[in-house]
């Protein structure tokens, strides 16, 4: 077995114990890279040949040399006797919206191109800290906002590790595709509807979106303030549960961030799911999708590979002792998408405003007429379609006059679909759940240029993930199988607020449970081809 | 022609007197720093960085709310106000909107002619200041430093009648924000900075009309030119079958006139929504309670108990009630001299009041303490020194910081009351004063006063007074 196949755990174990070298697992994992990548996402598009058509394409950039500063730091430290952190010698990619001091940090778009902070984020530096390597920066949809990863600025955009003519979910879909393709073993990412759980439920990985504030936000370039989450994703349950360890916790630069004290991730693991009540909800067996004639939802049914995931997966924990508690009401979930279409928009086009081309990134190299012209040729030549689109569609509904009827509004849909959960996770209520059990899509990974181009039709590829982000709580995307086409399946829990701990239990119960049924001896396409070579 | 009033409105911004920015921990003042020197990644407005509000800023806006008579908001809200220029590096300011840290209250004007004219007001909020663009050689060029500094923005309703009360309303305003300590309120250095809005109607009129927004007026004088310049405009406009357009008008304070800046027709969107990277400012009732309990007697009602507890002029408690610093002075002075309150406040409307003027120093930063002036003027009433030996005592004193019974005694300045050694002195000097000697003695007895100065000069202003003038008398009249 490769040290690539390897996980975080197993990595940080052998190099704390000295066994491995940091220098060593970063050569693999560059090795990795160089056999799978292909070049990295530049501005515009590319002309590539079929094989390099056939590619993972995760990284826009790699950071080699402070990768091999990072590792040779690491084995110092062990050679010195002192604690090199508890992800020693891991590697790590970075979603490319978080700031790492010196280096371009482009949020995937043409109007941040060149732009280099002076300042690391808070989850990146805790990654740094642990000991981890930071090969690289990876793929987006531009600014987040997509989950195909094909509204990149940056061309090629990644491809499924899995199936490569399909796409690897968004907007995490370079993390996802980064750690499926066995590049690195952990990927930062960021879930504001579902961004981390989307990708990786599509490229086989575990994902999670941490409780609002449980990770500083720090350095996260903003798509949705409210809504943003930075989480980990990794190849299995105990990695993810390792990242979150590192990268969870208060930060002075992020008023939001939670006081809450963090939990021993790993160490609940163990806990087992024996009478925890998992519940089912007959609000995630279909999706709920407007008709533009009339505005009325219509059920749209889910994927039927992925719905008998679900209930397997149900029918395991209860072997496992887990209570199965069906016809959960979880009522308010089918306004969930129309809900984050005004909150994130809202907030994305404010945030979106310092962009304007006199402070940093790009200017429009036109010779302009005023001011007012140099603030919009770089904003019309620096944003692509979709951060576009989100520009004036917030600006549309919080305008004067609009913003009772949709911002306003919006915000209160957004408490009933929080006070929904609430129902379901009170202790002294009716359905007393500790977590509910969900698909985290309703396909599986869609072909490249199959949606893209339809905003809203991606949009609703978020309706099973939005509703945790809405109302702020821990949600993690499990594998849970492969479809007809060898394409995988995700599986998703939701805690209450801060109990992390207790959606990692339930997927690390069913992971240990499922670990010899056959698809999971099923390796990405991309890894066949390599063996086969 | 019909009877006009002035209908005026002020908006202030006021300059926090924290140590450090709201949002971040760069420096509050940037006064002579040069252009963003004193900026980090959050008051710049660097993708990816969050603010987090200082505490003091809340702080101090609510001690303002309370001594505004405001009601000092329990839950108040930032929120984005969302615009384009260059000066935002954000593109939008935090300000507060629809729950900002104070709601109503007013200030009482007192006018010189003892009238009072209450100001009602309209918002009170906090906000982050903006930074400057300036053009140069057709380049535009944007200084960030005073990005982020805490500001609070006052809006009056339009109580104002007169550019002679907005005056009055900046100096009693300025003389509060001093008072409680929570700006230099230094309208030079911005630190209090004032936008009017004018409008005319026919007196008993209710209807507000059209106004008019003079921006730019930066000084007590120019706010008051300005309101009268411009309500001058308006009344001679609608005479003579104009109507007034609602303009933006510039103040250029050197040639005394106004210019139209740009139209307000259309009133710009913001798009307000609430800052989600700040949690809600709670304050509790005991942390309201204990601001409330923090401010101390304003001048208003300082003047009033001056004028009771002391029997001050009302033109007196004025001026001493002008600066916090100097009627805390007056009162410990009083306190320490332990004799009449009116004798502690001649010399400080006389003589302390020259000397702090000459070296340029507020009360407060004087080393002659409230006690070393009692001293100097119990020894004056005491006739241990005279009058004139008191008054050269005061800058002696804030020289050498040293106590004026120790100079009194180092330097001999004690009155010579010893009629040996004091009638020595007067015959020296009608000795050398023949001619005027023998004038006096020829009935020009007017000249006493002039050989008195004499003594006075010969002795250093030591002699007293009374016996230098017996004795002279005696001496002059022996033939």
């Amino acid at each position: 077995m490769s040290l690539n196949q390897l996980s975080a755990l197993e990595v940080a174990a052998h190099v704390r114990a000295g066994e491995l070298s940091a220098r060593e697992v970063l050569e693999a994992s560059l090795s990795q890279i160089r056999a799978v990548d292909g070049q990295p996402g530049r501005l515009d598009k590319q002309q590539l040949d079929p094989a390099e058509e056939q590619k993972v394409h995760a990284f826009i950039r790699l950071t080699e040399d402070l990768a091999h500063r990072q590792a040779d730091e690491v084995d110092r430290k062990i050679s010195a006797g002192e604690d090199p952190g508890i992800l020693a010698g891991v590697p790590v990619s970075i979603k490319d919206i978080f700031t790492l001091q010196g280096v371009e940090t482009t949020a995937a778009s043409r109007i941040l191109y060149n732009f280099k902070p002076p300042y690391t984020a808070t989850p990146v530096q805790k990654l740094i800290e642990a000991g981890a390597l930071i090969l690289g920066k990876v793929n987006l949809d531009e600014f987040t906002f997509g989950s195909s990863s094909e509204s990149s600025a940056f061309k090629p955009t990644p491809n499924n590790p899995w199936n490569t003519s399909h796409v690897p979910g968004g907007s995490s879909g370079g993390s996802t595709a980064s750690v499926a393709a066995e590049e690195v073993a952990l990927s930062l990412g960021t879930d504001t509807g579902g961004s981390i759980r989307q990708p990786a439920a599509f490229c086989g990985v575990v994902g999670l979106k941490p409780t609002y504030g449980r990770v500083s936000r720090y350095g996260l370039m903003a798509f949705s303030s409210s809504l943003d989450c930075p989480g980990p994703i990794a190849r299995n349950i105990s990695d993810a549960a390792l990242m979150l360890q590192a990268i969870a916790g208060t930060d002075p630069k992020d008023s939001t961030s939670s006081v809450v004290p963090t939990s021993n991730y790993l160490e609940a693991l163990k806990e087992g799911v024996k009478g925890l009540r998992v519940g089912l909800s007959p609000d995630y067996t279909h999706l709920f999708y407007p008709d533009f004639e009339t505005g009325e939802l219509s059920l749209e049914s889910i994927q039927k590979e992925i719905s008998e995931s679900v209930l397997h997966a149900a029918s395991v924990l209860a072997d496992l002792g887990a209570e199965i508690v069906e016809k959960v009401p979880l009522p308010n979930t089918k306004y969930s998408i129309p809900t984050y279409f005004v909150v994130s928009r809202v907030e994305a086009a404010s945030n979106l405003h310092r962009f304007d081309g006199v402070k940093y990134g790009y200017r429009t190299p036109v010779e302009v007429e005023d001011l007012q012209d140099l603030i919009r040729r770089t904003r019309a030549e620096g944003f692509g379609s979709e951060a576009k689109l989100r520009i004036l569609m917030g600006m549309y509904l919080s305008s004067e006059g609009f913003a009772a009827n949709y911002y306003q509004r919006a915000l209160k849909v957004r408490a009933m679909i929080r006070r929904d959960f609430e129902r379901a996770f009170d202790p002294h209520g009716e359905h007393r759940l500790d977590v509910v059990l969900t698909p985290t899509t309703a396909t599986t990974a869609f072909k490249r240029n199959d949606v893209f181009g339809n905003t809203v039709r991606m949009q609703y590829s978020d309706q099973m993930t939005v509703s945790a982000n809405h109302a702020g709580l821990p949600a993690v995307s499990v594998p849970g199988g492969l479809d007809a086409d060898n394409l995988p399946i995700g599986i998703q829990f939701i805690g209450p607020d801060f109990r992390e701990d207790l959606i990692l239990r339930a997927g690390y119960a069913y992971e240990q449970a499922t670990l010899d049924e056959a698809w999971r001896s099923v390796r990405p396409a991309i890894l066949r081809q390599e063996v086969a070579k | 022609m019909k009877d006009y009033e002035v209908v005026i409105g002020l908006e202030t911004h006021i300059q926090l007197n924290t140590q450090t920015k709201i949002f971040c921990s760069c420096k509050a003042d940037s006064w002579e720093a040069a252009p963003n020197t004193n900026i980090c990644p959050v008051c710049s407005g660097m993708p990816g960085v969050l603010p987090v509000l200082n505490s003091a800023a809340i702080h101090k806006g609510a001690l303002l709310a309370a001594a505004m008579h405001a009601e000092v908001n329990p839950v108040s809200y930032f929120d984005r106000k969302n615009y384009f220029y260059p000066d935002l590096p954000k593109g939008y300011q935090i300000t507060q909107f629809d729950e900002p840290i104070g709601k109503g209250g007013y200030l009482d004007l007192h006018m010189p002619d003892g009238a009072i004219r209450r100001v009602r007001i309209h918002k009170l909020h906090l906000e982050e200041d903006a930074g400057k663009t300036k053009l140069d050689h057709g380049l535009r060029l944007v200084d960030f430093n005073r990005c982020g500094v805490p500001l609070v923005e006052m809006v009056t309703e339009p109580d104002l009648r007169s550019g002679e009360e907005a005056a009055q309303y900046l100096i009693q305003l300025r003389q509060l924000l001093r008072w409680i300590g929570v700006s230099e309120a230094d309208m030079e250095r911005g630190h209090l900075r004032c936008d009017a809005n004018v409008s005319i109607r026919e007196r008993g009129s209710q209807v507000l009309n059209t106004k008019t927004e003079i921006k730019n007026v930066n000084s007590i004088d120019a706010v008051r030119q300005a309101i009268i310049e411009e309500s001058k405009r308006q009344i001679e406009l609608v005479e003579s079958g104009g109507k007034v357009v609602s303009y933006t008008l510039d103040w250029d304070a050197d040639t005394g006139k106004l210019s139209m800046m740009r139209s307000k027709e259309t009133e710009a969107d913001y798009r307000y929504f609430r800052e989600p990277d700040l949690l809600p400012v709670v304050l509790t009732e005991e942390e309201i309670a204990r601001i409330k309990a923090e401010l101390p007697e304003l001048p208003p009602e300082r003047k009033a108990r001056f004028e009771m507890e002391y029997g001050l002029s009302a033109y007196d408690a004025e001026i001493l009630t002008e600066d916090r610093g100097l009627s805390d002075y007056f009162e410990t002075a009083v306190a320490s001299f332990g004799g009449e309150a009116k004798i502690v406040s001649n010399w400080m409307m006389n003589d302390l009041s020259r000397l702090m003027n000459d070296l340029g120093k507020t009360a407060s930063e004087l080393a002659l303490t409230p006690a070393f002036l009692a001293q100097i003027i119990r020894m004056v009433e005491d006739g241990k020194i005279t009058a004139a030996t008191g008054k050269s005592l005061l800058r002696k004193v804030e020289e050498s910081r040293r106590e004026p019974a120790q100079i009194v005694e180092a330097e001999g300045l004690a009155v010579i009351a010893d009629s040996d050694a004091l009638r020595e002195q007067i015959q020296s000097v009608l000795a050398a004063s023949t001619a005027e000697v023998e004038s006096f003695r020829a009935g020009k007895e007017s000249l006493l006063g002039w050989f008195v100065g004499q003594v006075m000069r010969a002795t250093g202003g030591k002699a007293d007074p009374k016996r230098t003038r017996e004795i002279l008398l005696e001496l002059l009249r022996q033939k």
